[in-house]
């Protein structure tokens, strides 16, 4: 068999059904393969970056690992930021870049660039192939790296001549790995931990992107519950806890809920699972440590002491290591605690009173994706608009919120959208929310958005400027705003129409709910454009001291 | 402090690149390298020395650690390891001093390698003090090349990498 027709063959095997990509002369190959294969989709889509993207929606709403393709060269540089993405967020993701003939290799022969190289500090692994016996093994193998521990992505570089080599195909079987047993050690430490946990005066739980990927969502839910423990989410753990339960505080970090980062900031001991305690979780480390001791637990050995020094580590199964948590009846006393908490709560509550802003407008489309018999993934770009995101719209389960929270990149929602909502299919449908910044980054994928006809509801905030960008211009370069404002009107909703795509403009909160409500109604793609006068996102807190002194504006 | 690691890795093409860029990645810097494949020659085995707190031994141990590649990492004691490195010093001579040259380096046991009318090439192993009192002492007479390998390291008595073959599944650790 062919080498391509193999790869293809073991791409079937591995339950891989969307392939995203772009073509090439060195990855021609395999799309010819592809060609005769009718049980892969593949999705054409009109940049690398935006392939990869859409790969790493894909895998964040499956679990699976999202696949994507493209040609050696600038193909293959194309894809680093969506790479990039993907492993800061430890999305599993299995690449697949052609490359010169081995007989061309280290000759600077046209399109020849050393991706494996490029790519090394930003994939789990990768592989650069010598011999085409080596190309089935290691497409195999990638797979089982990029979902395994902790997930990311996984690149194979191929060279040309070995998709027309002649290779065998041997069927291998994807062998789950099964959890050792803990060790004793690991089961002093859990208890150790219980202990820790029940003296603690005013315990929170921090739960990260790694319950998620670790899909312990009913145990969290179950732990916390049985020690009445109240539960602040990462910007990547949204979703993981139900934004509606009583124990929920809110997302907390940079720009958490205020409610939130009181509760962490005044916390005695910080339990933190899945959560790799990123510097816009935790501000100032000296001051988000003090007074504090630390429960870890973590997939990654090396996540424990890495940013923070915790009391005690616990790294493995997220499920595993929660159901040994709850093995013991609590006698905890958190009333006091939950005296101030509730007060918190009700201080810092927002006060939605319906007028033309962008917490307003989330609050809204909250409301509306929120509803009975409703069901809504939100997938968002970078900038204010991610973060007003964050904070006002409420998501119950696992696997409805995307955002790129490592890498923070700008371009990643329009991508990520298609590959998500290619996924869900009709079961739950995407709303999608950049900002007029972001959209431009990777907006030429309204043409893969209306080829494929994806009932994607993109909603713009025009605020005519990088407001993110503006915001830390006012607040630390004394408001001289330099490139952060379009100057410039370009007409979105003409540019969104050009690709065959509705659009409205909307330039009043009622506008918006006319235009949002005959959205949902309509099962195709649409572009909301909210024109909007620029703001500041609030709460924002003050990176040298605790993440419970807010900037004022 | 100064650390010595070993790490055993799979000898295939471009894993030296991914232990010492993680290295990089990290912004830990490595004071010596030196790497050989092992018996049997399916493995290759790095040794790295490097200064640091105990936070950096314990991410290097962990990030390490964490590569696919990587079946083994070992962190030595001082107190219960070898370390050594080989060092070539070549150094000017002449009729009237070249027999004091040759005595300090029975000294030392250094071995004279190769001799000229004008200089000398000396082999010398061992540890870095060693190697240091050594070309202070032959200093005076004119030290006209130092080459130093990387340093390696091994385990006295039983104990072997091999120990430490098996990464854990499970990490757990606790200071109260
Ligand atoms: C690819 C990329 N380039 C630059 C940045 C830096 N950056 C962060 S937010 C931001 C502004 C985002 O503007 P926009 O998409 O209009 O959103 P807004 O903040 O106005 O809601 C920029 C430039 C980034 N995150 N990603």
């Amino acid at each position: 068999m062919r080498g391509s027709e193999a790869v293809v063959k073991c791409l079937k095997a591995h339950d891989v059904d969307t392939i995203f990509g772009y073509p090439g002369g060195m990855i021609l190959p395999l799309f010819e393969a592809l060609r005769k294969e009718k049980d892969i989709n593949f999705v054409l889509t009109t940049h690398e970056q935006s392939a990869a993207h859409a790969a790493d929606g894909y895998a964040r709403a499956s679990g699976k690992p999202g696949v994507c393709i493209a040609t050696s060269g600038p193909g293959a540089t194309n894809l680093v930021t969506g790479i990039a993405t993907a492993f800061m967020d430890s999305v599993p993701m299995v690449v697949i870049t052609g490359q010169v003939p081995s007989t061309l290799l280290g000759r600077d022969s046209f399109q020849e660039t050393d991706i494996f190289g490029i790519t090394m500090p930003i994939t789990k692994y990768s592989f650069k192939l010598d011999r085409a016996e080596d190309l089935l093994p290691a497409v195999q193998e990638a797979f089982e790296i990029a979902s395994s521990g902790r997930e990311g992505p996984v690149l194979i570089d191929i060279p040309k001549d070995f998709f027309y080599a002649d290779v065998k195909y041997k069927e291998k079987k994807v062998e789950k790995k099964i959890d050792k047993r803990p060790d004793a050690d690991f089961l002093i430490y859990a208890a150790e931990a219980i202990d820790k946990i029940m003296q603690a005066e005013r315990p929170i739980v921090i739960a990260g992107g790694g319950v998620i990927l670790g899909q312990a969502q009913e145990e969290l839910i179950s732990f916390a519950e049985k020690y009445d423990l109240p539960v602040v989410s990462t910007l990547m753990g949204i979703g993981v806890f139900p934004n509606n339960h009583p124990l929920y505080m809110g997302f907390a970090g940079l720009h958490g809920r205020k409610a939130a980062n009181n509760a962490v900031a005044e916390a005695d001991l910080i339990i933190a699972a899945g959560s790799r305690f990123g510097d816009r979780q935790t501000g100032n480390l000296d001051k988000y440590v003090h007074n504090k001791s630390f429960i870890h637990i973590d997939i990654d050995p090396a996540e424990i002491d890495k940013n923070v020094h915790s009391s005690i580590g616990l790294a493995g199964n997220m499920k595993t290591i929660l159901q040994l948590l709850m093995q013991r009846t609590p006698v905890n006393n958190v009333k006091t605690w939950w005296t101030m908490l509730k007060n918190w709560q009700k201080k810092y509550m927002y006060n939605y009173d319906g007028s033309y802003d962008v917490p307003n407008v989330m609050h809204y489309i909250s409301q509306t994706i929120n509803k009975k018999n409703a069901d809504f993934a939100v997938v968002t770009d970078v900038g204010q608009h991610q973060m007003w995101a964050a904070q006002h719209i409420k998501r119950y389960k696992p696997r409805t919120w995307f955002t790129s929270g490592g890498l923070g990149t700008m371009g990643f929602g329009l991508p990520a959208s298609i590959g998500v909502q290619l996924y869900y299919k009709n079961k739950r449908r995407v709303v999608h929310i950049a900002g007029d910044g972001s959209i431009k980054m990777t907006g030429s994928e309204y043409y893969t958005m209306a080829a494929l006809n994806l009932p994607i509801i993109s909603v713009i905030i025009n605020n005519e400027s990088l407001g993110m960008i503006r915001q830390l211009q006012k607040v630390f370069y004394g408001e001289k705003y330099f490139s952060s404002e379009f100057a410039y009107k370009m007409d979105y909703a003409k540019y969104a129409k050009s690709f065959g795509i509705t659009a409205y403009n909307v330039y009043s909160m009622d506008d918006f709910i006319e235009v949002f409500s005959n959205a949902i109604e309509q099962n195709k793609p649409q572009v909301i454009i909210v024109n909007i006068s620029k703001g500041f996102v609030e709460p924002m807190t003050r990176t040298d001291s605790g993440i419970n002194t807010f900037v004022d504006f | 402090m100064k650390h010595a690691l070993s790490v055993l890795v799979n000898n295939k093409p471009g894993v030296l690149l991914r232990v010492v860029g993680m290295i990089s990645r990290r912004s830990f810097n490595i004071d010596s390298l030196s790497v050989g494949v092992t018996q049997p020659p399916e493995y290759s085995r790095i040794t790295i020395f490097f200064k640091g707190e105990a936070y950096i031994v314990d991410q290097m141990i962990k990030q390490i650690g964490k590569i696919p590649d990587v079946t083994a990492v070992q962190l030595h004691n001082p107190k219960d390891a070898v370390y050594r490195g080989m060092t070539l010093v070549k150094v000017r001579t002449d009729d009237d001093n070249r027999l004091d040259v040759l005595k300090i380096a029975e000294l030392f046991r250094a071995h004279a390698v190769d001799v000229q009318t004008t200089t000398l090439i000396f082999e010398i192993t061992g540890q870095d003090e060693k190697v240091e009192a050594f070309t202070r002492l032959l200093a005076p007479y004119g030290i006209l090349e130092i080459i130093r390998t990387g340093q390696i390291a091994m385990e006295r008595g039983e104990k072997t990498i091999n120990n430490y073959a098996e990464k854990k599944e499970f990490y757990g650790k606790s200071v109260i």
